[in-house]
């Protein structure tokens, strides 16, 4: 880039710079806490000079909760296994169920399609906690409060809408043509849904399945409501290291480090589809 | 020669009942015969191409029925009504390198992999795409892209192929080339295909017989020379041709054993009434008066004649179009060599009988052709 200036360079380096730190910031402060210690944690004025442990992480994984009155149990590693069954089993379901429908509303007008496909999306418009009250009501008479299936069905207030809405895009931005051709070359339209929507809709599809499994992951007050100790996610369970001694911060750092871990491998290895599906549209006919 | 592809009376109507319909389509009657290569030609938005996905099973008819070789087949999915498509937007499956694009058209005849290597070489080497056959869609130009869609058609032994606006994107050489070739193998391999076009050098090459269609209608189906020759009602003697036909409304009289054509208080065609039928005679002295058409070609520019004015005078490499102020109206004549007109200039016409169309006006069918009946 011959004509942009030395000045020009320097100032989009600074604004680079500026808010890398501004997001990492948060995290990277995270990473120090959760190698600390409480009381140098909370020492005043903080300082970035400590001797790191990983007490904290110990503490964690073997399930205690040491505080300096007391030392109880935690069910930290639980929770984060719940959390991976919710989100997975709840984006796999909302992909089962999300992608097909997408394609439907995508390529076949009938009556009331958008009428369906926008009370699909208003799910999001409701406050969660207003459809959380009456639900717990059912879900105690009909059994299903407390169970994975039951977790699952209410996340899908979550990840259906998600990914049905941006799926829908991509498989309109295929050309129906491309569709047409492999189906008058003698194929099913299953076939042609397999072979030739789905691949060519697939970094949209990778894209909608892994912010479905972020906002999946991060949902707190469903969980809060539905589930009991034993089904509890992260987000939940995190509460529990609030104790009468105190808030134990550096195990809150660690937890919060293993429990974003996983998105975050998980975005950082799909970062290609990412921006390719979100940005890009799907592929040009 | 039997019909290997029929529409009977098929209508398509888009958003029927509401507001917005639309009759796209209407009671369209058409037999393409064995081995024939048909061409749907109309403007934009004329129903040639609604008409094409109606054979091709992407658009629902909404009455009426269509047959190819003998079977009906406008209720049954496109899989299964033995046609191949080469498509407008081109259409490939982008992660697909081009010979994989191509020989995949052949999936459903299970051929041994040496023939479709075979058929996909000889059909690359007839469009000119055997160099690119190893790239992506993605990585070749819209003319690249546009041959490869057309040999993925023209590939497959259907029972019929069907060529949507086949060469648009071609640069104009190569064009004119691949018309030839195509041709060549339809007829060679007895495949019968209808394609649509809005390019009437495109559809006179390739087409044996050629459809006019506008607003819906099927305004002529016949032979590119009686288009030309012998168009059926006056929007076809308009649309066939470059430059477009002259028309002048005239009042026709027979007076003293001549035919007199006035097309404005001053000027008046005079021919022996012997040129024209007794019949013909008859018909067109209409209180309403006829329209009269003149091919540019068949406008004579000699020493006595008609005055006319020129207007301008458009030298195109090889002919000169003449436009000049005739019988307030204008006329425009081709010369096949660089006239000397300019604007300005008195020049004197003559038209012979023999290249006369007369239509009705009312109704806008052709009454005569050359003195003949239509």
């Amino acid at each position: 880039m011959d004509h942009t200036s030395f000045l020009e360079r320097w100032f989009r380096r600074a604004a680079l710079t500026v808010i890398i730190i501004f997001f990492m910031f948060p995290i990277f402060w995270i990473v120090l806490m959760s190698l600390q210690t409480n009381e140098t944690i909370l020492r005043s004025p903080p300082s970035m000079s400590f001797a790191p442990t990983l007490d904290n992480y110990t503490a964690i994984l073997a399930g205690r909760l040491d505080s300096n009155v007391a030392s109880m149990g935690i069910d930290f590693v639980n929770n984060l296994m719940n959390s991976i069954i919710l989100s997975v089993c709840s984006v796999a379901v909302a992909l089962a169920l999300g992608v097909p429908a997408a394609y439907a509303f995508a390529r076949h007008k009938f009556r009331g399609s958008e009428d369906i496909a926008f009370t699909l999306l208003s799910f999001r418009f409701a406050p969660p906690l207003l459809v959380l009250l009456p639900l717990t009501l059912y879900f105690q008479e009909i059994g299903l409060a407390d169970t994975y299936l039951g977790l699952v069905w209410v996340y899908q207030l979550i990840c259906l809408p998600l990914i049905l809405w941006i799926v829908r895009g991509y498989f309109e931005d295929i050309s129906p043509d491309i569709e047409y051709a492999y189906r008058i070359a003698g194929h099913s339209w299953f076939s042609t849904f397999r072979k030739i929507a789905l691949p060519l809709a697939g970094p949209g599809i990778a894209a909608a399945g892994l912010l479905a499994f972020i906002f999946a992951w991060n949902n707190f007050i469903f969980a809060l409501v539905l589930a009991s100790a034993d089904k509890q996610p992260v987000t939940v369970g995190a509460l529990a290291f609030v104790t009468a001694s105190g808030i134990q911060y550096g195990q809150i750092a660690a937890a919060i480090v293993l429990s974003i871990a996983p998105t975050l491998a998980l975005a950082l290895w799909a970062q290609r589809y990412l921006v390719e599906g979100l940005s890009l549209g799907a592929v040009k006919g | 020669m039997s019909a290997q592809l029929h529409l009977k009376s098929v209508n398509k109507k888009y958003n029927p009942g509401t507001a917005h319909e639309v009759h796209a389509v209407q009671d369209l009657d058409l037999e393409v015969g064995r081995g024939e290569i048909v061409a749907l030609l109309g403007s934009s938005g004329c129903g040639k191409t609604s008409t094409l996905r109606m054979i091709a099973g992407f658009e629902e008819v909404s009455s009426g029925e269509v047959d190819i070789d003998g079977r009906r087949i406008d209720r049954l999915a496109p899989a299964k009504r033995g046609v191949a498509m080469a498509f407008e937007g081109y259409s490939l499956y982008p992660p697909l390198s081009i010979r994989e694009n191509i020989a995949f058209a052949l999936k459903s005849e299970k051929l041994p992999q040496a023939d479709v290597n075979t058929r996909v070489e000889q059909i690359a080497a007839l469009l000119e795409i055997d160099d690119i056959l190893d790239k992506h869609p993605n990585a070749i130009s819209g003319g690249q892209q546009q041959r490869v869609s057309l040999g993925r058609a023209l590939i497959r032994r259907a029972d019929l192929h069907v060529l949507d606006e086949p060469m648009g994107q071609l640069e104009p050489q190569l064009r004119a080339i691949l018309r030839g070739r195509i041709k060549h193998y339809i007829k060679e391999h007895e495949l019968t295909a209808i394609l649509v076009t809005h390019d009437q050098t495109e559809a006179n090459a390739l087409a044996d017989r050629i459809a006019v269609m506008e607003g819906g209608v099927l305004q002529q189906f016949d032979t590119p020379e009686n288009l030309k020759n012998r168009p059926a009602n006056i929007f076809t003697g308009a649309f066939i041709g470059e430059p477009p036909m002259n028309l002048f409304e005239a009042a026709a009289e027979v007076v003293s054993g001549n035919v007199e054509l006035r097309l404005s208080p001053e000027v008046t065609l005079t021919y022996p009434s012997s040129t024209f039928s007794e019949e013909l005679q008859n018909r067109i002295q209409q209180d309403h008066g006829v329209m009269i058409g003149i091919r540019p070609h068949s406008v004579q520019l000699t020493e006595e004649g008609l005055p006319a004015e020129v207007f301008a005078n458009q030298w195109l490499g090889d002919q000169t179009h003449i436009a000049a102020r005739f019988a307030g109206g204008s006329i425009v004549s081709v010369v096949h060599d660089l006239a000397l007109p300019k604007a300005g200039d008195q020049i004197r016409i003559a038209i012979s009988a023999d290249d006369l169309h007369i239509f009705d006006t009312r109704s806008g069918e052709a009454l005569s052709h050359g003195g003949q009946l239509a």
